[in-house]
């Protein structure tokens, strides 16, 4: 690693210790009194709604998504079948089985960048949250986390037994941590970069389609 | 150039500052009904605040178990106690990896650090991609707003910039398609690009990671292409627990957008196989604010803006005439604690109102802040003459009773009989945009006096 250039690798292996050293000294010099970390789990007036899945669908629509309830699995094959996006897409996969296709291998492919090309991915979602329409996604169901980032369009799956009301219980029945990477995704990719105007489409999915399957 | 110079030049152009205080006026108000939705708004304040006294009160333990957790998940985790630390740094991970193209999400510390300027020198092509840090990077500008850093540019402008850089059509300013090209442009950058380097909205003790939020999918798509990731933080960004999370990623997208959550809050733990994550811890002067009773919750800040777009001053007066990497209330107090000589000014562009108190997720004191930075200011002798000599006439005739009856008499018969021309004279700031109110005949004490006693 360092036989690329040993001068100014040995200079870092000299500063490193030392800035970390004196950043932490200068830290304990200067430490506040003791405060209490709060008991979040000691907390019971968190938000609820009487409806879950419909508060999902209401605020997934308002962030520009589009939640779609379906009994089974075949149901969202179907549905999916007739998007215009999926029709449309000359490049498609599918980590779900029974939902769409896949017209590549995504197993045989090593390098992310071959997934430049994909139009359309059917991926899958754990659990979705209802007070801000937040899907978490792992990276242990696709082979490269891009997946869920360069498509132009995607749909996630996800149980429709597994929706909770807010952040609070999300975080209750997970563990962080133990995938490189996982994540909230919460509708389409979006910026108001350019005078506050809302686009759908920024680098990320210019669509989204969520599919909350009963029995799944 | 001092605040009210820069500020002077901003509103110049009346017509494009009013515009300005309206944008921001709009993405406040989108924050009011996303506050409002959620019932337990004030609680989830008071817990943000409370956690990160706490994680400020154990700082040095927390980044000790940050830096071991990190370390197990395979990241390389550096130190830097100043910018030109952090600069070499980076600087010399890209090297070794021979990069020679990076792709940048919005990091505020690298603005701070002045990463960019410093990696071009080197031979680096850093591109940033955030869309709006990426206008501000094709016209040569800095962000003017933490959050939308081209919310000073206008879409006609964009259209222009766009033309010249990408090669959109003359004339055109339609957001949608201006996005679409910059979609196009960027994506090549993407796939083209040797390390990806984030910031990073929040970093977990208990595990090692780090959390960022996008809503373009930016930051994203920079590190899941190439083979190296590095992540630049400031000290202050660590909660105890991943649970913490729950409270502020409630809090961050609804203060700073008005949305229920960022399109994307990723959470990474670690590299990809077969490729390397660094992260770069920096201190640059943050330990010294900490040292500051007074001022050491400003650390507190989680980089949401809704101060910025609260405050009227800054709606009226522009992200750059604060020239800082952050402007705004809580810009005006972590600048000059950084540059006091240079930004001695910020601290009074503020009418003191309260309002980016009111609406700071985290409960920052701000107002009460920018008022102690000012006698701070005064206790280094930064503070011009002229505020101060102000200052004492005023602070004698308001502790005198006898002499302040006296200057509001004065006061109340000179708008009435003396000619415009005496009163609007060039000393008038107040009076420059505006006209006085009509002097009443009676003061507030005679007419309180004189008020109608109710029956016991």
């Amino acid at each position: 690693m360092c036989a690329l250039q040993p001068a100014t690798c040995n200079l870092l292996l000299s500063t490193m210790p030392s800035s970390r050293d004196t950043i932490l000294s200068k830290i304990r010099s200067a430490l506040p009194q003791s405060s209490q970390l709060p008991d979040l789990a000691a907390v019971t007036n968190w938000q609820t709604f009487a409806d879950p899945i419909e508060q999902f669908a209401a605020i997934l629509k308002l962030v520009g998504g589009q939640a779609v309830r379906v009994r089974n699995l075949a149901e969202a094959d179907a549905h999916l079948r007739i998007q215009d996006h999926w029709n449309g897409g000359k490049v498609r996969c599918s980590v779900v089985a029974g939902v769409g296709e896949s017209t590549i291998d995504l197993n045989a492919i090593d390098d992310p960048h071959d997934l430049e090309n994909v139009d359309f991915a059917v991926l899958q979602g754990h659990f979705a949250v209802a007070e801000n329409a937040a899907i978490w996604v792992t990276d242990d169901t696709v082979r490269h986390r891009v997946l869920y980032f360069i498509p132009q369009h995607i749909a996630i799956v996800v149980p429709a037994s597994q929706v909770v009301n807010n952040m609070h219980e999300a975080y209750s029945r997970m563990t962080v941590g133990k995938h490189a990477f996982a994540g909230f995704i919460s509708g389409p990719s979006k910026t108001a970069d350019i005078e506050q105007s809302l686009v759908i489409g920024a680098h990320g999915a210019r669509s989204l389609i969520v599919y909350l399957v009963d029995d799944f | 150039m001092p605040h009210p110079a820069l500020a002077r030049q901003f509103t110049a152009n009346r017509e494009r500052a009013q515009w300005h205080d309206k944008a921001l006026w709009f993405v406040r108000e989108k924050r009011d009904r996303m506050a409002a939705a959620v019932p337990e708004w004030e609680q989830l304040r008071e817990m943000a605040s409370a956690i990160k006294a706490h994680t400020q009160s154990r700082l040095a333990e927390y980044l000790e178990q940050f830096e071991a957790n990190a370390k197990k998940l395979g990241v390389v985790v550096h130190w830097a106690t100043d910018a030109a630390e952090h600069n070499r740094i980076v600087l010399d991970i890209l090297q070794r990896h021979k990069v020679q193209r990076l792709v940048k999400s919005k990091s505020m510390l690298t603005e701070e650090c002045h990463l960019n300027p410093f990696l071009e020198k080197h031979g680096i092509e850093v591109v940033d991609t955030d869309l709006g840090e990426r206008i501000v990077q094709l016209r040569h500008e800095r962000p003017s707003h933490i959050v939308l850093p081209a919310i000073h540019i206008r879409k006609e402008e964009v259209g222009e910039c766009f033309h010249e850089h990408l090669g959109t059509e003359k004339g055109a300013s339609n957001p949608a398609y201006l996005t679409e090209a910059a979609r196009q442009h960027l994506r090549e950058r993407f796939c083209k690009a040797d390390a990806g380097l984030t910031g990073v909205n929040f970093a977990i003790a208990e595990t090692g990671g780090i959390v960022i939020c996008t809503n373009e999918g930016n930051a994203d798509l920079g590190v899941s292409l190439p083979k190296l990731h590095i992540a630049c933080m400031g000290i202050e960004k660590l909660v105890p627990r991943a649970a913490d999370l729950g409270v502020f990623l409630r809090l961050l997208a609804r203060s700073a957008t008005g949305q229920p959550i960022t399109t994307y809050s990723s959470h990474f733990h670690g590299p990809r196989p077969g490729c390397e994550m660094h992260i770069v811890l920096v201190d640059n002067g943050r330990t010294e604010i900490l040292r500051m009773p007074e001022f050491r919750r400003s650390l507190d800040c989680i980089r949401c803006g809704a101060c910025m777009n609260t405050c009227p001053v800054y709606r009226r007066s522009g992200g750059h005439s604060y020239e800082a990497t952050v402007p705004g209330p809580i810009g005006s107090i972590l600048t000059p604690l950084q540059t006091p000589e240079k930004h001695s000014t910020l601290p009074f562009a503020c009418s003191l109102c309260g309002s980016c108190t009111d609406v700071c997720p985290v409960k920052i004191d701000l107002h009460h802040q920018l008022y102690a930075m000012r006698g701070f200011l005064d206790r280094k002798r930064l503070i011009g003459g002229s505020k101060k000599l102000s200052m004492k006439i005023v602070s004698a005739v308001l502790s005198r009773t006898w002499l302040f009856n006296l200057v509001g008499k004065c006061a109340r018969t000179s708008l009435r009989v003396l000619p415009r021309f005496m009163i609007y004279n060039p000393f008038n700031a107040w009076g420059k945009q505006r006209d006085l109110p009509d002097a009443p005949q009676k003061s507030f004490r005679q007419q309180f006096a004189a008020r109608p006693t109710r029956n016991p």
